[in-house]
């Protein structure tokens, strides 16, 4: 598998990363690097292995249904980069041209 | 004032008015401060530990004391501290400020240990050398030129030069094991489920454990033991019952140990800590244990697969870092978009976004089942062999690390040789298995090398006694 500077934008975009010149230069190289390094897993025969997917034993692990307030409001938007007294701010998703 | 080794000693001078909390809490506060230099601390709770001090010496006199009575702590900054800051050693949670405590933070405060500061750390716990955190890189106290390990290097280094007399570190490859070995100190990662995750940082959800590092194998034991058991706020906190570890770490039978031909005689492997592994084998044969040889080939598959399945887990963790709800957003930010891109970019350090890359691809549409799904099922079968030797013995003993500290800068060119760092934790990671690192030898360099013991499945007890035994023995 090769990666190129495409498939370096499109996970990019599905990361919401950006990546400008020779730092994508530079990450196109890395995850070719590590992705070669990764595929020398296609040496181990798994064609009759299931994947291990939860690692515990535990199931289902129930609790009462109970409506609990763990934190405020206030608590909730206090480590907001950009607020107001009740909602968090982004910038005006809707354009109006 | 002495350089106490366990919280047995402290508790013994306490009671013969040798000493008391307070001047403790004068004294490593003095420690921190002559060894700033190490960047262990990213914070230190000056007033609030004296205080507290004040509060546990009234409390032991009174004879109402907890169990960590005595007990200065400190934590990784990955664990949650009400009303205290938190950030992962990242930018994008520059000011955050945690509104609640972490589950293992209010067991032992309930226990009266004292939290003495929050320790830097590799930026998301990625790393093997505390080289990634934004707070810059942690030195080795016992070689200034060398790294501390990683991730948990700052909770390493406070033990390791006197700070604190322990930390709880987070261990997801390796990251309490690794920095412990490097700093001649004890380090735990319990089995996968042992402890709450409640209030922890999460980096890769299948693996991440808290852990102890300290000077002795009785404070790991102790530290395990209060924090670990169920919780109502994790469901993947086993409701196993936690026994008292601490209260008989003594071998009562000898136990059956395997070690890996691998991690003996394989490559790479620094010739010193071969034959700190060869004299251990030596002595345990010579005291009628029986350690075998054993053969576990799929040893040089355990970091790939480590690596993709991690990273993985890391981009899905990592998604709600987001520029909105808290931490850092970019001033240069135009739109809705530009938002997650730009805080995203400009937040993340180069190793965690370059694994957030790695990890969105491995589970892109059209390479999921080339790589996670495949990493899964090599998984299993790491799993189901190490299950296997377990059940043969009792337990495994290889190095925790193919080398002694090494230098800062030797290993960040290249990420790969990096992920090999992990070569020897990864194994008990990937099987949610639980493992000690403690010192078993010196290099002729002077650095530390550390002996790591692997045991079954929440049977920490059998684990801690071994662990005990060597270290008594040494």
């Amino acid at each position: 598998m090769k990666i190129d500077k495409d498939l370096v934008d499109k996970i990019a975009h599905l990361a919401r990363l950006e990546f400008q010149d020779e730092q994508k230069v530079k990450i196109e190289e890395d995850l070719n690097r590590i992705l070669s390094f990764m595929e020398s897993l296609n040496e181990v025969d798994t064609s009759a292995v299931a994947p291990l997917i939860y690692l515990s034993d535990e199931v289902n692990v129930f609790r009462a249904d109970v409506v609990k307030q763990e934190i405020t409001h206030e608590e909730a938007l206090r480590n907001a980069p950009k607020k107001d007294s009740d909602y968090f701010r982004v910038p005006k998703v809707i354009d109006q041209k | 004032m002495k350089k106490y080794h366990s919280l047995a000693e402290v508790r013994s001078d306490i009671s013969e008015g040798k000493t008391t909390v307070s001047a403790l809490v004068d004294y490593y506060l003095g420690r921190i401060g002559t060894n700033a230099h190490l960047n262990a601390f990213i914070e230190v709770y000056t007033e609030e530990a004296k205080a507290r001090a004040l509060v546990i010496d009234e409390k032991i006199r009174s004879g109402n004391a907890g169990k960590l009575a005595g007990m200065v702590v400190s934590i990784k900054d990955m664990i949650c501290y009400k009303n205290h800051k938190v950030s992962a050693s990242s930018k994008i949670l520059e000011g955050f400020e945690s509104l609640f405590s972490s589950t293992v933070v209010e067991r032992m405060l309930a226990e009266d240990a004292i939290i003495i500061g929050r320790c830097n750390c590799d930026e998301f716990a990625m790393g093997a050398s505390n080289e990634t955190s934004t707070y810059g890189l942690v030195k080795n106290y016992d070689n200034n030129d060398l790294a501390s390990g990683g991730s948990s290097g700052g909770s390493a280094v406070s033990v390791q030069a006197d700070m604190c007399l322990a930390s709880l570190g987070t261990d997801t490859g390796g990251s309490v094991r690794q920095p412990a070995s490097f700093c001649g100190v004890v380090g735990l990662k319990p089995t996968y489920g042992r402890v709450s995750r409640w209030g922890i940082i999460a980096y890769a959800s299948s693996f991440d454990q808290v852990g102890p590092i300290t000077h002795s194998v009785a404070d790991a034991a102790l530290l395990l033991e209060v924090i670990a058991g169920e919780d109502g706020h994790d469901s993947t906190a086993s409701k196993e019952l936690v026994p008292h570890y601490s209260e008989s770490l003594t071998l009562n039978q000898k136990p059956r140990i395997a070690y890996l031909s691998e991690a003996v005689h394989g490559q790479g492997i620094d010739p010193e800590v071969k034959e700190m592994m060869l004299s251990q084998i030596k002595k345990l044969q010579n005291d009628g244990f029986v350690v075998e040889e054993v053969n576990f080939p799929l040893l040089k598959y355990a970091v790939p697969t480590y690596y993709v399945i991690t990273t993985a887990e890391a981009s899905s963790n990592l998604s709600r870092y987001d520029g909105v709800h808290f931490g850092y957003r970019s001033k240069n930010a135009t739109d809705l978009e530009s938002t997650y891109k730009k805080s995203r970019s400009e937040g993340f350090g180069e190793e965690v976004k370059r694994r957030i890359m790695l990890g969105t691809f491995v589970l892109s549409a059209g390479y999921y089942d080339a790589y996670y799904a495949k990493a899964q099922k090599v998984r299993r079968l790491i799993r189901d062999t190490s299950l296997e030797l377990l059940s043969n013995y009792d337990l495994l003993i290889l190095p925790t690390a193919p080398t002694t500290a090494f230098a800062h800068g030797e290993k960040t060119t290249d990420p790969v040789v990096m992920y090999l760092a992990d070569i020897f934790t990864v194994q008990a990671s990937l099987a949610g298995l639980p493992a000690i690192s403690i010192p078993a030898a010196t290099h002729s360099n002077g650095m530390s090398i550390g002996l790591q013991i692997i045991g079954k499945h929440f049977k920490e007890q059998e684990m801690l006694n071994f662990a005990n035994f060597i270290e008594q023995k040494q």
